[in-house]
């Protein structure tokens, strides 16, 4: 396939930044003098913050937008016509119009605001997928997905009768292409799936899995919620009939999310939740419901939240979408050489298209135990399943520990969880 | 670093890599399981009590260093106790691991290894899983015990 000419490559992910070398402009210590939160000592160390992909620390600007909203010009949205009510409204919708840029949609209308990517997906197992699925109807989804694109098709299809049909990844945990599209039958009405795992870093070939898909007239709904944080997204290159992501795990605020849908598809939905401003006239004869966006943003939405995410997302557009992919791929690129230095160490997840994600495990040591030492050291990461179950089974270990990175991690941080790991083995008698 | 290093001492570490008791009890008569859904953690533990007391315990499972501890531990120290003597050692051992009491008042003996998990709020379950398992087997609760 011919990536060389395009602005993407098969994953969707840019691909400008892979052939050049750091850019010049991308100063990690400015970067981190702009996250308040990075700089406090833990247990008497300097914190190490390697859990971005749980959820991400905020810029000042994020701080001062929500700041900025919440004091001076607050009030109700699409409501009142007194000033303060009209700043807020234009705030709110001009994030709207910050997201559609970010993510390459046609028009503002094509974003609705929800809490985050569990509400966009059970949002369109709602009010897209479910009107359409017939029992024996199939929902595709992968083996690597997290919880939240799992158990709201696992929810729609035992309501309905329905399949949830599961395409297998490989050992180094890789999408199964083939298997993939022998399984795109007619009875299947959606193809729901992560554009990065949260559990293994891999980024899939989701260019090819929305082509598949569309060949047999299939719509597909992709898991940004990592997508968006390790690189953007161009949801026009991808073609993509929806994508979910969530504004804490993108240095924005928790709460907060964005579903984009083609425009065609949204307006002929059914509303998600009935209440206020979701409707156009409401009588007891029967409710008139307003046109997409709205009619899925029932009730106040968070307005505060839409005006920190777009903060976050002009942050991120400042910093360059090439300019963090390459600073994120050299992070994991050395986090990967060093681990691979300790015997006791096995990667989980070795995909070649891998976003800034490192899933491990220690022999002879529990991923429990790993994160309480390493937080002992200030070190922060995640030990556990990460919502993703099916994949610790897939890859037969209860739990992993796994560091993510972002835009504000230097290789010094990776070496303090090399040290890290290298006292967690001597402390369990394991020899380094 | 150092209260850390209280913690996973060698007492703990040793149970943790040749935990006692484990494995099935043939001739159990009660047994239960218990689930930590925060961490995955999995121990079933099987009971042979008789005329009020815990003739024989066996534990299966998998998890953390502390917890797989901790059930190793416990194993060893309601073998042929009373059961209300087990049950009170719960008691006492539940609230040195949850810092009601200080150290020292309790007279658990090796169970105090596991003291300093009252400083780790959030492996405190992973102390106290095999307990309420414990517990659960004796009253032979047919639901899966679960932390949460």
């Amino acid at each position: 396939m011919a990536v060389e000419a395009q602005a993407t490559d098969v994953t969707g992910r840019s691909t400008a930044g892979a052939q050049k070398r750091p850019k010049p402009d991308f100063d990690v210590d400015a970067v981190r003098r702009d996250f308040p939160a990075l700089h406090q000592e833990i247990h008497g160390r300097p914190l190490v913050y390697l859990d971005s992909a749980a959820s991400s620390h905020k810029p000042q600007a994020v701080l001062d937008a929500v700041s900025k909203i919440y004091g001076r010009d607050y009030s109700n949205v699409h409501r009142g016509v007194h000033t303060l009510s009209q700043r807020a409204t234009d705030a709110y919708e001009s994030a709207r119009s910050t997201v559609r840029r970010f993510v390459g949609a046609r028009r503002d209308e094509e974003i609705v605001f929800v809490r985050g990517t569990t509400e966009a997906i059970n949002l369109v197992a709602h009010s897209f997928v479910a009107p359409r699925l017939s029992p024996g109807d199939e929902v595709v989804v992968s083996h690597m997905e997290h919880h939240s694109n799992i158990v709201p098709w696992q929810l729609l299809c035992e309501r309905v009768g329905a399949r949830l049909v599961v395409v297998p990844i490989d050992d180094r945990g890789q999408l199964d292409l083939d298997t993939y599209a022998g399984l795109l039958g007619e009875r299947v009405k959606l193809v729901s799936m992560a554009h990065i795992s949260n559990a293994l870093g891999t980024i899939n070939p989701v260019r090819r899995v929305v082509e598949l898909a569309h060949a047999q007239g299939i719509p597909v709904l992709l898991d940004g919620a990592q997508g968006v944080p390790h690189g953007g997204v161009d949801v026009a290159e991808l073609g993509c009939d929806f994508y979910a992501f969530s504004g804490h795990k993108v240095y924005g605020p928790s709460g907060i999310g964005a579903l984009y849908g083609k425009h065609e598809l949204l307006a002929d939905m059914r509303p998600y939740q009935g209440g206020g401003d979701m409707i156009r006239t409401v009588s007891f004869a029967g409710s008139e419901f307003a046109p997409p966006p709205t009619r899925f943003e029932a009730g106040t939405p968070n307005i505060a939240g839409a005006v920190g995410l777009a903060a976050a997302l002009d942050y991120l557009t400042r910093l360059g979408a090439d300019a963090v992919a390459v600073h994120e791929d050299d992070l994991l690129a050395y986090a990967t050489s060093r681990l691979e230095e300790l015997p006791q160490v096995e990667i989980v997840g070795t995909a070649e298209h891998k976003a800034s994600v490192v899933s491990f495990v220690l022999d002879g040591v529990h991923p429990h135990d790993i994160g309480t030492i390493l937080d002992h050291q200030g070190i922060a990461v995640r030990a556990g399943h990460h919502c993703a179950q099916p994949v610790m089974e897939r890859f037969s270990v209860p739990a992993t520990t796994r560091a993510s990175f972002g835009v504000y991690n230097t290789r010094h941080e990776v070496d303090r969880l090399i040290d890290g790991i290298a006292e967690t083995l001597e402390m369990f008698g394991c020899r380094t | 670093m150092s209260d850390l290093r209280q913690l996973y001492q060698e007492i703990i570490l040793d149970h943790y890599r040749s935990p006692r008791n484990f494995g099935p009890l043939e001739d159990a008569n009660h047994d239960a399981c218990g689930h930590n859904p925060l961490c995955g953690d999995r121990v079933q533990v099987f009971l042979k009590v008789e005329d009020g007391k815990v003739h024989d315990i066996a534990f299966e499972g998998a998890g953390c260093a502390i917890s797989t501890a901790s059930a190793s531990l416990m194993s060893e120290a309601v073998k042929g106790k009373d059961v209300d003597e087990a049950r009170d050692l719960f008691e006492r051992f539940h609230d040195m691991v949850t810092g009601v009491e200080d150290v020292g008042e309790h007279d658990l003996g090796k169970l105090e290894a596991l003291a300093g998990v009252r400083d780790l709020p959030v492996r405190i379950k992973c102390a106290t899983l095999a307990w309420h398992t414990f517990r659960a087997a004796l009253e032979q609760n047919p639901e899966s015990i679960s932390t949460e």
